[in-house]
């Protein structure tokens, strides 16, 4: 025997699992049932009268007010004025901002002169900008698309030129010790290398522009969800407020679906 | 094609690095440049292949290149720069892209490339899903490619564990037998240098100077582990090591 097995010490005490918590997971079913309640407590506190039906409409007055919308064809105009304003100053701002962000990542006369200018641009709240655009170009469209395609240039240069500056300069280098032309390393090795940080500015300048659009909608249009918003508000009818809330509840939604949508596809590689 | 090296120094803000090193690499040989790490190997690497600019001396090459050569001058990286949204395939297709030739042409050195480092199974697999030693024979894969005059090899073996870095040694002398390419492999490693070095240039602490370049005269393919040829290379190259580290030690106990 080369040792002595030790002797079973008199009482065992089982030592204690000290790594829980710190993880949380999502619970199937759990987002649908805490909607159900919601809805069940917004149901009850309605019918029972706990609150007025001026302050938070039924339920059942909310879609009432959604299906009168849809069959007098005012919903579809509205939503149709919002989206319009909201793709052409998103796609504006977003394609100026990234192609802005580019030059301030990749010149040092871009970097010396544009972004300067952006950083001051930056903190302007951009609504404050509309009574200028309006003046500039007129209460119609361009004005409040000329704001919100603002609001979303300068975090989308910010984002970018974020993105491209964390591109790694290994993988430049390599692509440039076998000849690669500098155009198809910016469009092989920065653009895709700086895409995560460019969605991830999507994902943030899209919120501006919702806000944004409300905003301008509310300061002077006709047709769109933040003028319908305001006009119901002005006019008491709430149960048609509601409706337009949740509108722009699920406008926000499937533009950040839309973006996770991107995000799989593009950054299958990671 | 020869890539000559002449009396190279180079600094970074004051700091010397190279202390006037001269250095050929010949047609159909593999020079290791051996050092201690910090000693300017990566540095010395750079500037030959046109990476860096020396604050002195010159870099040339001289002979032709082979019809086939795209890039005379090609890195093997430590860390394998593989780009990692494209796929082993594209990795070693991006530096063929800009060339003109046929795409038939270019699919054919991918493949070729591929199945001279036995990658041909993984041609569609992105870098992640590759193991350390895979990921490296993609990059002397996309190296192969296109067919350099003179392979530039940055500790292409470090980043690995020791049992594949002896299979890539495998690999490597396998790939030399069969093509005998020229080669500058950088190494802090005396093993990996007299395995594979045809001659091994021994630089000093930093300023990395090259302090005598040992010949080993024994062919690639018949080099083993303990080859008596291999093992007298190796105990002069630690001589050398020995005497400088005696050296630096009593300078240092000058300068307490
Ligand atoms: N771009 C750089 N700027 C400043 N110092 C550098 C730079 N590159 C390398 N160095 C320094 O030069 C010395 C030699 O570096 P390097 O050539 O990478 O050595 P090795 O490859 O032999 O380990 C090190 O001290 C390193 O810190
Ligand atoms: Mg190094």
């Amino acid at each position: 025997m080369p040792y002595e097995r030790a002797a079973p010490a008199p009482n065992l005490v089982p030592i204690a699992f000290r790594a829980g918590g710190f993880l949380p997971r999502r619970i199937p079913f759990m987002a649908g049932a805490t909607f159900a309640a919601a809805l069940g407590l917004w149901w009850t506190a309605t019918s029972l009268g706990w609150v007025s039906d001026l302050a938070l409409p039924p339920p059942a007055g909310v879609l009432a007010a959604f299906s009168e919308m849809i069959t007098n064809g005012m919903l579809v105009k509205h939503m149709a004025a919002s989206l319009q304003r909201l793709l052409i100053g998103f796609a504006l701002g977003g394609s100026f901002g990234i192609a802005v962000g580019f030059a301030i990542g990749l010149s040092s006369i871009a970097r010396s002169s544009a972004l300067p200018l952006v950083s001051a641009l930056f903190p302007i709240p951009k609504i404050a900008l509309l009574p200028l655009f309006i003046l500039w170009l007129g209460i119609g469209e361009v004005s409040k698309v000329a704001t919100i395609a603002f609001g979303v240039f300068s975090p989308m240069v910010i984002a970018t030129f974020g993105g491209v500056d964390s591109v790694d300069r290994g993988l430049i280098r390599m692509a440039q010790s076998f000849g690669v032309p500098r155009w198809t390393i910016i469009r092989r090795i920065v653009l895709p290398g700086a895409m995560p940080a460019i969605l991830s500015g999507a994902r943030i300048s899209a919120s501006i522009a919702i806000i944004l659009l409300t905003a301008a909608e509310m300061i002077g249009a006709q047709y769109g969800i933040g003028a319908m918003v305001l006009a119901s508000g002005n006019l008491m009818r709430t149960e048609q407020l509601v409706a337009g809330v949740l509108v722009l509840s699920a406008l926000g939604f499937s533009v950040s679906q839309g973006i996770g949508l991107a995000e799989k596809r593009l950054l299958r590689w990671r | 094609m020869d890539l000559v090296a002449r009396n190279i120094t180079h600094a970074y803000g004051g700091m010397r690095v190279l202390d006037d090193v001269s250095l050929t690499a010949r047609g159909g040989e593999i020079v290791a440049v051996l050092g201690p790490s910090g000693c300017g190997k990566s540095t010395l690497l750079r500037i030959m292949g046109g990476l860096e600019k020396p604050v002195s001396g010159d870099v040339f090459t001289s002979g032709e290149t082979a019809p086939g050569t795209l890039n005379p001058l090609t890195y093997v990286f430590q860390d394998f720069a593989l780009v990692p949204w494209l796929s082993v395939t594209d990795n070693v297709m991006l530096p063929l892209q800009h060339h003109p030739m046929s795409d038939t042409d270019r699919r054919a050195r991918v493949s070729s490339a591929l199945a001279r480092v036995n990658l041909s199974d993984f041609s569609a697999a992105y870098p992640k899903q590759l193991s350390g030693g895979m990921k490296q024979r993609a990059s002397i894969a996309r190296a192969l490619a296109v067919e350099p005059a003179v392979f530039l090899m940055d500790e292409p073996l470090s980043a690995l564990d020791a049992q594949t870095r002896d299979l890539l040694m495998e690999d490597l002398t396998r790939l030399w037998t069969e093509t005998q390419f020229s080669a500058i492999y950088v190494t802090h490693n005396i093993a990996e240098a007299v395995r594979l070095g045809h001659s091994v240039a021994v630089l000093s602490r930093r300023p990395g100077r090259i302090r005598e370049i040992v010949k080993i005269d024994m062919p690639l393919a018949e080099r083993r582990e303990g080859a008596p040829e291999l093992i007298r290379a190796r105990d002069a190259i630690w001589d050398l090591i020995r005497a400088e580290a005696a050296v630096a030690d009593r300078e240092i106990s000058h300068a307490l």
